[in-house]
């Protein structure tokens, strides 16, 4: 349990995973 | 390069690590450790610390910033301008800006369209371009399914039996390549009746709908063409198009300018008036004019920002629906890195094409010739200008790859940095300046929220 840092959310994932399917 | 950003904002410590997207909220210790982490061992941190924070409190601190450093959340490396499915994506034409009217019915002060001719004649698109148009980019599109038209000018309504058949054409052509468009219209909303409204709020997947905000605001920077204003014409127009909108899309977007830093109160006007999806944007112009932001205007711009943030956290934390564009942000579910390197993708993905069937880079760049791409009647495209425009991304200009905010802005408007700079590769500094500061406030309003459920577990 981190007593000074909250982590409010944990891109290298995202750059294995560019199907241009979203909004242009 | 590793790179983190940290500031303080209405009392929380925000820690963000650009390359990995991860974002921190952090106490005073390990705010003020950051400051030396890289630079300095732990010992010699403690020591420089230790007249103003406990020294054990200090190590605890020191020991989850390595941690957080060992998991890849702080000081991640930047490995993705060589990733192959940014170097290598497909040559795909994937939406259209389509002026199907270059004349407009009301005279805008700060209109970057001249009144919406763009500095030609006034014309509006006959059908045959607009076909002419969505075949192109059906043909083009290679294996992109979801395809954007947004319907725009000048003021689109002012062709609205184009409109309505270019929607049917459109789903007639994409149904049988087994793809989908999704419209969009921008409007001023003068010439809205209810049989347009009904006919919006079933075939737009979103509408635009632009006014200014305070009355007093409006009329002065939005004028019809015989000098009244515009607000009472237009606001119960929109009332009754968003409130047949039920759960879809729409956004009521005005423009802030000098005379009116206090845009909050334009934001927080629109709340009251039924619109909880808004965005205000700063107006672009030069500085000649009177009512241009200016370099010394940003301390005020930003306290405004903030101002507004605070505001709305607050009533996002009491289950308010407000939604100020600029401060929706998705941590979790946000684009993919591959969308955030491509931006918005004008001159490549997205195109703008006018009523004679010239096609532009955007909207923004419709009227300068140099920037003209090629035309639908002759069916050339000038390859090399769309070379150039896609070369533009964070690593190819030199300011974003050092910015801590390029992965959130994708590098900022080409238009805007060529018309300032004469540069497409040299960002627009003061847009640069409120995107950051926008960004921060988007990130403290989450953090905020975050906080808030916390104390309520």
């Amino acid at each position: 349990m981190k007593k000074h840092i909250k982590t409010l959310t944990s891109l290298k994932e995202s750059a294995s995973k560019g199907c241009g399917e979203c909004q242009t | 390069m590793s790179m983190i950003h940290k500031f303080r904002l209405h009392g929380i410590n925000i820690v963000v690590d650009v390359n990995s997207g991860a974002v921190h909220v952090v106490d005073n210790e390990a705010f003020d450790i950051l400051d030396y982490y890289k630079e300095k061992n732990q010992k010699h941190v403690i020591e420089i610390l230790s007249s103003k924070y406990d020294k054990e409190k200090l190590k605890e601190a020191y020991t989850e910033i390595q941690n957080l450093e060992n998991e890849g959340l702080l000081y991640s490396k930047d490995d993705y301008q060589y990733n192959p499915s940014f170097t290598n994506r497909e040559h795909v034409v994937k939406a259209l800006c389509l002026h199907v009217a270059h004349d407009c019915n009301l005279k805008c002060k700060y209109c970057f369209a001249s009144q919406g001719n763009f500095n030609g004649d006034a014309k509006l698109m006959d059908i045959e371009i607009g076909k002419k148009a969505l075949e192109f980019l059906v043909q083009n599109s290679g294996n992109r399914k979801n395809l954007e038209v947004d319907f725009f000018g000048g003021e689109p309504l002012m062709n609205w039996e184009v409109v309505k058949e270019l929607v049917d054409y459109g789903n007639k052509i994409a149904s049988e390549k087994g793809k989908r468009f999704r419209f969009t219209i921008t409007t001023n909303g003068v010439l809205l009746d209810d049989e347009k409204i009904d006919y919006i709020n079933k075939y737009m997947h979103n509408v635009v709908l632009s006014l200014d905000g305070r009355k007093e605001i409006n009329d002065k920077m939005r004028p019809t063409l015989n000098d009244k204003g515009s607000y009472d014409l237009i606001v119960p127009k929109f009332q009754k198009l968003v409130d047949g909108r039920k759960d879809k899309y729409y956004y009521v977007r005005g423009t802030f300018t000098r005379e009116n830093i206090d845009f909050s109160r334009d934001v927080l006007h629109f709340a009251d008036l039924g619109f909880e999806l808004n965005s205000v944007e700063p107006v672009v112009d030069s500085e000649d004019n009177p009512y241009a932001l200016r370099e010394e205007d940003l301390p005020k711009v930003f306290q405004e920002y903030e101002k507004l943030a605070l505001e709305y956290a607050n009533r996002k934390i009491n289950g308010d629906k407000l939604t100020f564009f600029h401060f929706v942000i998705d941590l979790n579910q946000g684009p993919c890195v591959i969308k955030r390197l491509v931006g918005c993708g004008a001159g490549t993905e997205y195109l703008a094409i006018t009523p004679e069937g010239d096609i532009y880079p955007c909207h923004q760049f419709v009227g300068n010739e140099d920037f003209k791409l090629g035309n639908l009647l002759t069916n050339n495209i000038d390859l090399d200008k769309v070379d150039q425009f896609r070369d533009l991304h964070v690593y190819s200009k030199d300011e974003c790859k050092k910015c801590w905010a390029k992965f959130y802005c994708s590098g900022g408007c080409h238009a805007n940095a060529y018309n300032f700079n004469k540069d497409l590769k040299k960002p627009y500094k003061l847009g640069c300046e409120m995107q950051k500061k926008r960004i921060e406030c988007a990130l403290m309003i989450q953090a905020k929220i975050m906080l808030e459920g916390d104390k309520n577990d």
